[in-house]
């Protein structure tokens, strides 16, 4: 029994990097937009976000043209995320209903799903054209 | 609330919740309280009722696969886990051998993912944060495993009906290794900074004690129970996946203090303890794992199909990091279930609340509450509305209901 046992853990953090993600940026810009237009302009740096692993599950990618139009991945969606469009015999997909299991991926019989490593989705519009794969 | 509580001598009744600070999900406790000691407690749970049974009764198997992903933030493979056993189970599906050992290893992962949380949790709530950054820190290695392994950290969607959906395959075993490995050099460390601390004893020792009879009585389960000295895990009493095949026993807190009280502190010891038997069970599973397919049906309309045709009732159980996680699958040859049931492991493990709180002080009222491991929106599985006001079946009711149903049946 000690008194302080986590003392000797606390003082050895102290040399060591952080543990969590760095922000974007050091300290928060006065505008962000701001912040945005000097990092394009090269003036500022930005910390890139996190790595993603591989096969990680982000917005859906979709290939029309390779589609046939089976309906499967609609039988397999969890969310009912994918809406069929008659005229086209193609799919729509609302990513703000997808919920990133990747089922219709492994479903597609012609391998026209597929999960990108895009994870920086938000928007306040809910149907931008963003968020909406057709 | 009679007319006696309200009045402004002791006992006070104190309401606690539906949310609080102290609580990090909604359920609403009552305590009687005098002085600062519990005399009394009452809890009504259901304030995070989702209605995922409903949203599971009108969706085939696979997709109820994902959403049962979505039950529970924490315990993401047990839910799937026990609801594909339990479909399985009805179809006849003949899982893979090395299917088996892919999910066993995701299964203790995740009771390491979990267990650790809840370390920090429980620092936390002792109002011990620096311990409690640093039990976070040291699962964030876990996370990122079942990130490599799964593809994505909290929703892992691993786990379809017959077997899993991704191989591990032989290049990420070294990086499985050096994870556990981190893990080895890390419990002592670990068990010292939370067992041997003078602040954690004097908070946990003797506090919030549940007897072995009172756990057997409440039929408690997981961590819960075998902290109050009960022999009870659902990997060994009744083997499934490769837990069969494994060896590993009982995890109890006598193992290392060398006597059960059932108090808080023995819980914690447990749950530190299971982290080691979760590395240990890893490490045999990558010996053991079989070489093989890792799905029984590859293709879906074929997988649909045959869970289109099944007929029957079966229960999937699971041993989850909180306890035993429990789904029960009714069939009826059409594409969704006709019932489908969740039993998470708080439900079970709740009334002991009742038992533990008594004779408290409202201090220690955050700490015990969060010893159950408890998870709310897991448990909560009924809201009864009644005109728009939330209403209480009582056990009368209920029984009421029952015998009516057996007359109309009888008439029938």
């Amino acid at each position: 029994m000690s008194l302080l046992p986590t003392m000797a853990e606390v003082l050895r953090q102290i040399t060591k990097k952080p543990a969590t993600n760095l922000f974007p940026a050091k300290y928060l810009p006065k505008s962000i937009t701001g912040f945005l237009g000097k990092v394009s302009e090269g003036k500022a740096e930005i910390n890139p976000p996190v790595i993603t692993p591989e096969n990680y599950r982000g917005k859906i990618t979709y290939d029309r043209d390779a589609c046939i139009g089976c309906k499967i991945c609609m039988r397999v969606c969890p969310a009912n995320a994918i809406e069929f469009i008659k005229e086209t015999k193609t799919v729509r997909i609302y990513v703000t209903q997808c919920i990133f299991c990747s089922q219709c991926n492994d479903a597609c019989p012609v391998q026209c799903l597929h999960m990108s490593s895009d994870f920086m989705l938000a928007d306040e519009d809910r149907y931008s054209e963003n968020l909406i794969v057709e | 609330m009679t007319s006696e509580n309200k009045s402004k001598k002791a006992p006070y009744t104190i309401p606690i919740g539906p949310t609080h600070p102290a609580l990090k999900e909604p359920i609403l406790f009552t305590f009687r309280i005098n002085g600062e000691v519990v005399e009394e407690v009452d809890f009504a749970p259901g304030k995070a009722h989702r209605g995922i049974e409903w949203m599971g009764m009108r969706r085939n198997p696979v997709q109820i696969v994902h959403l049962t992903d979505r039950i529970c933030g924490i315990c993401g493979v047990s839910h799937t886990f026990a609801f594909a056993r339990a479909i399985e189970q009805i179809v006849g599906i003949d899982v893979p051998d090395r299917a088996h050992y892919i999910r066993t290893i995701l299964a203790e992962f995740e009771r390491i993912q979990s267990h650790l949380l809840w370390a920090g949790v429980a620092a936390h709530e002792l109002g011990f944060d620096t311990l409690f950054n640093l039990a976070w820190r040291v699962r964030e290695e876990s996370m990122d495993l079942i990130e490599l392994l799964t593809g994505n950290r909290v929703n892992y969607a691993i786990v379809q009906v017959g077997g899993v959906r991704r191989d591990i395959e032989e290049e990420k075993f070294a990086r499985i290794k050096e994870g556990l490995r981190y893990y080895e050099s890390l419990i002592d460390k670990l068990l010292k900074l939370f067992l041997h601390d003078k602040t954690i004893n004097m908070r946990c020792r003797d506090c919030g004690l549940l007897t072995y009879d009172a756990a057997l009585k409440l039929c408690t389960v997981g961590p819960t129970t075998r902290a109050s000295g009960v022999r009870a895990d659902v990997r060994l009493d009744s083997p499934y996946a490769a837990y069969g095949e494994l060896n590993f026993d009982y995890v109890m807190p006598d193992l290392y203090t060398g006597e059960t009280r059932g108090d808080v502190y023995d819980r914690i010891v447990v749950r530190l303890l299971e982290v080691a038997q979760s590395v240990d069970l890893i490490r045999q599973c990558m010996k053991q794992m079989p070489e093989g397919e890792t799905l029984w049906e590859t293709k879906m309309p074929k997988l649909l199909a045959a869970c289109k045709k099944a007929e029957g009732e079966a229960v999937g159980r699971v041993e989850a990091p909180r306890g035993e996680c429990l789904h029960y699958v009714r069939m009826n040859k059409s594409d969704s279930p006709y019932m489908w049931k969740v039993k998470a492991s708080t439900y079970s493990n709740q009334l002991s609340w009742l038992e533990m709180l008594k004779g408290e002080q409202i201090a220690d009222i955050p700490i015990i509450v969060a010893s159950i491991d408890p998870c709310m929106s897991c448990t909560d599985r009924v809201a009864v509305v009644r005109d728009g006001k939330p209403d209480i079946y009582s056990k009368e009711y209920l029984h009421r209901l029952s015998v009516e149903k057996t007359r109309r049946l009888m008439n029938d």
